[in-house]
């Protein structure tokens, strides 16, 4: 077996060592009843070319997103990754290291975290973040809960712009700890005021930026209204790319944003992994989940990192710790800040405002095209009014070699208004030929 | 002698008045290693007595900290949030924690004097 | 002897006296100093070449960034060259020997690399429809055919995010079952010995944590858990083989116990590497179980994630998952990710976004079709026997709390240490300089000065005896009285003892420009 270096003449030498008669004697505390006597009902082993063939093979099966015209996202969003960023995250110095809990030996991967720290703090326009979550949804539901801490107020108040997946993740964390979830119900006329709903016990208001069906807002007048009431702003942002061309959140008083940063660095990955970003104020940090790579120096003066305030955490804490998260999701984090390292101030701004470009051109295009756009708003995502159901329409046009965009059906199950909802995004990985493409499927009374 | 008083969970009282000074005591900081952080109640709060009335915390552990005695807490010593070092270098001077209006002082009589705590904490080494 | 040298040779003496000299750059050969990018970008620099955008009315709402973000720019040499030299400061598998006990860390094959980036895994959108995913649906129904199989549990909940989101799903889905038959239990029952991650677990779940003691064999005290146990117990939390490095030789009692009192069993899956394809959960009595990939099943923990935790759960257990999960349809698959379309399973709620970790499970499916049913058992049983001979090889130098034989990993405490002035820390920061990562440390908290140790199948007999040796050596060299060298280690690595407290006291937590730099500020 390719990965086993023992050869039978090894497991000899080492049993006589040990002085045991076989293998099985050290398994001796293993009562008797509940040991194996013939091997589980799986496969034998195979060689590398017989397992790539079965994998292939399976891969071959399912459409990549890259072969065909793709305007998919609510809440994945499709982006080129620049060639360096994968051959790096492969060093295996980064790729086969543990947590960096050895700072001496560790300092590449702590090095790296501060400056993803400091690149996630200085995109969401906030002070302090931290080394990663494991994504969007659950950096969300993590808010939710610091938001808690922070307030000492149980409940929480849920936008209808938010992700229904976010919701969901949230609500149900926040209910198994017994507070109170006010879920807005989705907001498909973007007219939600979610101000009237905050009430004594409210400890923060989570509202999407740009929201769900792709608008963008100012959160400013929300988040005067929170501190008002002695409550915390959450906003959530999916796609990061975003904030390169947006007013940040923490410009417009969020108390705490949770994102998803998969976009930058990452591929799709079918939904996972993906990399949760999770920033705060200063004054909360203690409050915060999750690692935190700090500055510090060694016994020689010279300047060096580490894991810090860690008695915010599990391993330390149990019980009473800020948050049970342990492993999170630190080699996507290396591609995140690897691929924002390259794009730099002029590169991410760029690639924002070509997404946003391209967007404004398609939304145009297909209004053109008779198709119904309903944001007067968007970033690089719109939603568009079929005349039928749109899970019909996507699902025909994947036949056809189109992967049109996410009915919103998929995500408000049951809406009778959400029923012929589409959601379109375009990035810069959409070429002309893929935009002519949609607006020939979708335009002309589709 | 000093005129504190002891619990059995390491925290020391200095009562003036009807106010209590609190503190850890300078073996609980000896035993904690190089505190970083002190996390004080507010002021104006209650605090019961043996209940959480402030966390301190070392690089590897945080420990709680219990009221001697209850009452309303009138001031905290502010200096730890920018000095945690205050609490080892003088646990019993400038490291305090905070003072605490006396609601029941017949709650001092359950303490140790110095010399009762003195044989205490050394069986506790 | 022929001279080949061209100029003229050093003497070894001379070479002693440059050793401590201080360079010019403050590199040392290959060690070399690297700046933040911040430190090293310059405005009007990029690694990227972008089209010019076309010119389009704004759609931003009157919300376009104003102010600058503050990225620095910099060209892609500098990029790469930035990120190499910052890999030459991590120790790794890749390596050598990695004995960080609990954590199981094993080689990472590179063809599963290679398979998780197949365009048909990695470049799917998760709502693509049905239709064109039909591959990666398959990848999630075999995996979990699989993970059953060497589990003998009936069903998986295969979206958790990495083991400690594996717990809170397993304890989120007792506590459903329990709510659903009207039982409001509220205490959990943790063994001393757990990892960290579990008490965490059970109070973010809402529920109270109650420890449990060890006997004086290193396993759970049977009488003490049966005392502890009543109507108001949700679940009993054990780790098993557990942490300690033992197996539960009392595990079924365990299990009948808890089930008496009508409480759940739940198993923490970390150390499932001990017994992978020789002894299986579902036979011991346990009613849900996670299992991180990132350990037993060679994903790479690329300094800290990503993980996957998927749980395995008995059939009382199963209609509680939570959505999404996959099942056949016609002759493919599909995806159930709504309430309303979950049929007669009452799922809790929701994990995460979408469908779970596709690109760990590409790989831990690659490593399982790779090992086989033959190659699982020979790793478990290569790693059990590594971990033994350590035990062997070691216990007249090292001090050993609890009989062997252990399963994959080998617990030592501190008690050779006493009067030497060495401590555990001390010992492990000199393994460094051995050119070792250290083993786990104070940790189970249940021995004093906890030295935890696991080899992993992944050693060959030539490393653990080098790594044998090491030991052996510093743990002479303590007795010895050089305790002023254990407590200056490490000096071979690219930072000695980092000041913690100096962290922790007065928080730095990113960069600013106008910050002063350690090394400016000397």
């Amino acid at each position: 077996m390719r990965y086993l270096p023992h050869t039978d003449a090894d497991r000899h030498a080492m049993l006589a060592a040990i002085g045991a008669p076989s293998v099985d004697s050290l398994f001796r505390d293993v009562p008797e009843s509940a040991r194996l006597t013939a091997p589980v009902d799986l496969p034998a082993h195979m060689g590398e070319i017989e397992v790539e063939r079965a994998l292939s093979k399976m891969a071959a099966k399912s459409t990549a997103a890259g072969s065909v015209p793709f305007f998919l996202g609510a809440g994945s969003y499709r982006h080129h990754v620049p060639a360096a960023v994968d051959h790096l995250i492969q060093r295996g110095e980064f790729l086969t290291s543990y947590t960096p809990y050895q700072a001496e030996v560790a300092q590449g991967t702590l090095q790296y975290l501060y400056e993803f720290q400091t690149q996630v703090a200085l995109l969401t326009g906030m002070d302090v973040a931290n080394a990663s979550m494991y994504d969007g949804a659950t950096a969300c539901a993590e808010a939710a809960l610091m938001a808690r801490r922070v307030t000492k107020r149980p409940d929480v108040v849920l936008s209808g712009g938010l992700h229904p997946h976010y919701a969901d993740t949230t609500e149900t964390l926040v209910r198994f700890i017994d507070g109170k979830v006010d879920r807005l119900p989705p907001d498909i006329t973007g007219t939600e005021d979610a101000a009237p709903r905050i009430a004594d016990g409210t400890a923060c208001v989570v509202v999407q930026y740009p929201d769900l069906f792709g608008r963008v807002r100012d959160l400013r007048p929300l988040a005067d209204a929170c501190h008002a009431a002695g409550a915390l702003l959450v906003v959530v942002v999916t796609e990061i790319v975003a904030l390169g061309a947006l007013v940040p959140p923490g410009e417009m008083g969020a108390d705490i944003v949770a994102a998803e940063g998969r976009s930058i660095g990452n591929p799709l990955n079918f939904g996972g992994p993906c990399v949760g970003l999770f920033a705060a104020r200063d004054k909360h940090v203690r409050q915060m989940p999750g690692r935190l790579a700090g500055e510090t120096h060694d016994v020689d003066g010279k300047r060096g990192w580490v894991l810090t305030l860690s008695t915010r955490e599990q391993h330390i804490r149990r019980e009473h710790a800020t948050s049970n998260i342990c492993t999170n999701s630190g080699l996507c984090a290396l591609a995140f800040t690897i691929h924002l390292s390259l794009l730099g101030e002029d590169g991410l701004r760029r690639l924002a405002a070509l997404n946003h470009a391209a967007a404004a051109t398609l939304a145009d295009r297909l209004a053109a095209a008779g198709v119904e756009v309903l944001n007067e708003t968007f970033f690089n995502e719109f939603t568009v009014r079929l005349r039928e159901p749109a899970a019909d329409v996507a699902d025909r046009l994947a036949a056809e070699g189109i992967l049109a965009g996410v009915p919103l059906s998929r995500l408000l199950p049951g809406n009778p208004d959400a029923e012929n909802l589409l959601l379109v995004a375009v990035t810069e990985t959409a070429t002309e030929g893929d935009m002519e493409a949609l607006c020939g499927a979708l335009g002309g009374g589709r | 002698m000093s005129g504190l008083k002891y619990t059995k969970e390491h925290e020391w009282v200095r009562v003036d008045g009807d106010v209590a000074t609190v503190g850890i005591s300078d073996f609980a900081q000896s035993q904690l290693g190089d505190v970083v952080f002190v996390e004080l109640p507010e002021v104006g709060s209650q605090v019961k007595r043996d209940g959480n009335a402030a966390v301190v915390e070392s690089v590897k552990a945080a420990s709680d900290v219990y009221a001697p005695v209850s009452g309303e807490v009138v001031e905290v010593n502010g200096a730890l949030e920018d000095a945690p070092q205050l609490v080892n270098e003088s646990p019993v001077g400038d490291g305090w924690f905070m003072k605490i209006r006396l609601s029941d002082p017949s709650e001092l009589d359950g303490l140790m004097d110095e010399a009762a705590y003195a044989d205490y904490s050394e069986s506790q080494a | 002897m022929t001279d080949m040298s061209q100029g003229r040779t050093s003497r070894p003496d001379a070479l002693s006296a440059a050793a401590g000299a201080p360079t010019f750059t403050g590199n040392r050969g290959l060690q070399i100093e690297e700046p933040l990018i911040f430190e090293i970008g310059a405005d009007g620099r990029a690694g990227v070449d972008l089209p010019e955008p076309a010119n389009v009315a704004s759609r931003l709402g009157g919300l376009e960034r104003r102010e600058a973000i503050g990225l620095p720019g910099l060209s892609e040499p500098q990029v790469v060259r930035h990120y190499t030299r910052l890999s030459q400061k991590n120790y790794a598998i890749d390596m050598g020997v990695y004995p960080l006990g609990s954590c199981t860390m094993k080689h990472n094959p590179r063809l599963n690399e290679k398979l998780a980036r197949l365009p048909g895994f990695a470049d799917l959108h998760p709502l693509q429809p049905e239709a064109t995913v039909q591959g990666a649906l398959e990848l999630i129904d075999e995996l979990a055919r699989w993970i059953r199989t060497l589990t003998g549990m009936p069903a998986v909940a295969m979206s958790p995010a990495a083991g400690a989101h594996g717990e809170l799903c397993g304890l989120m889905t007792i506590r459903a079952a329990l709510e659903a038959r009207g039982d409001a239990r509220r205490r959990v029952l943790v063994p001393d010995s757990a990892h960290g991650t579990n008490p965490a677990t059970a109070a973010i779940c809402g529920y109270s944590v109650e420890a449990v003691p060890l006997n004086d064999r290193g396993r759970v005290d049977l009488a003490a858990l049966r005392s502890a146990l009543d109507d108001g117990v949700a679940a009993f939390m054990l780790t098993n083989p557990n942490t300690c490095g033992l197996f539960e030789d009392e595990i079924l009692e365990q299990a009948r116990a808890v089930h008496e009192a009508g409480a759940f069993f739940y198993c923490d899956g970390a150390n499932f590497n001990a017994i992978v394809g020789r002894v299986r959960p579902g036979d011991l009595g346990v009613d849900c179980m996670h299992l991180n990939l990132h350990k037993t099943f060679s994903t790479p923990h690329g300094g800290g994630g990503p993980g996957s935790g998927p749980v395995v759960l008995s059939d009382a257990l199963a209609p509680f998952a939570p959505l999404p999960w996959v099942v056949h349809r016609g002759d493919g698959y599909a995806l159930v990710e709504a309430a309303n379309e979950a049929g007669d399973a009452q799922p809790f709620g929701r994990m995460r976004a979408f469908h779970g970790q596709i690109g760990m499970f590409v790989r831990a499916l690659a490593y399982m079709m790779s090992h086989g049913a033959d190659g699982l058992l020979q790793a478990s049983s290569d790693a059990v026997l590594n971990a033994n001979y350590l035990l062997a090889k070691l216990k007249d130098v090292l001090s050993l709390p609890y009989d062997g034989p252990c399963m994959h990993e080998v617990l030592f405490d501190d008690e050779f240490l006493e009067g030497t002035d060495v401590s555990t820390l001390d010992f492990a920061k000199a393994m460094i300089d051995e050119g070792f990562h250290p083993m786990t440390m104070y940790f189970p908290l249940v021995v004093h000065g906890a030295l935890l140790m696991e080899p992993t199948e992944s050693e060959s007999r030539e490393s653990l005896d080098q790594f044998i040796g090491a030991v052996r050596r510093l743990a002479e060299r303590a007795q010895a009285g050089e305790a002023a060298a254990f407590q200056a280690a490490p000096v071979h690595a690219p930072r000695r003892r980092l000041d913690e407290t100096a962290a922790a006291r007065k928080p730095v937590l990113r960069w600013r420009p106008e910050q002063v730099t350690g090394e400016a500020a000397e």
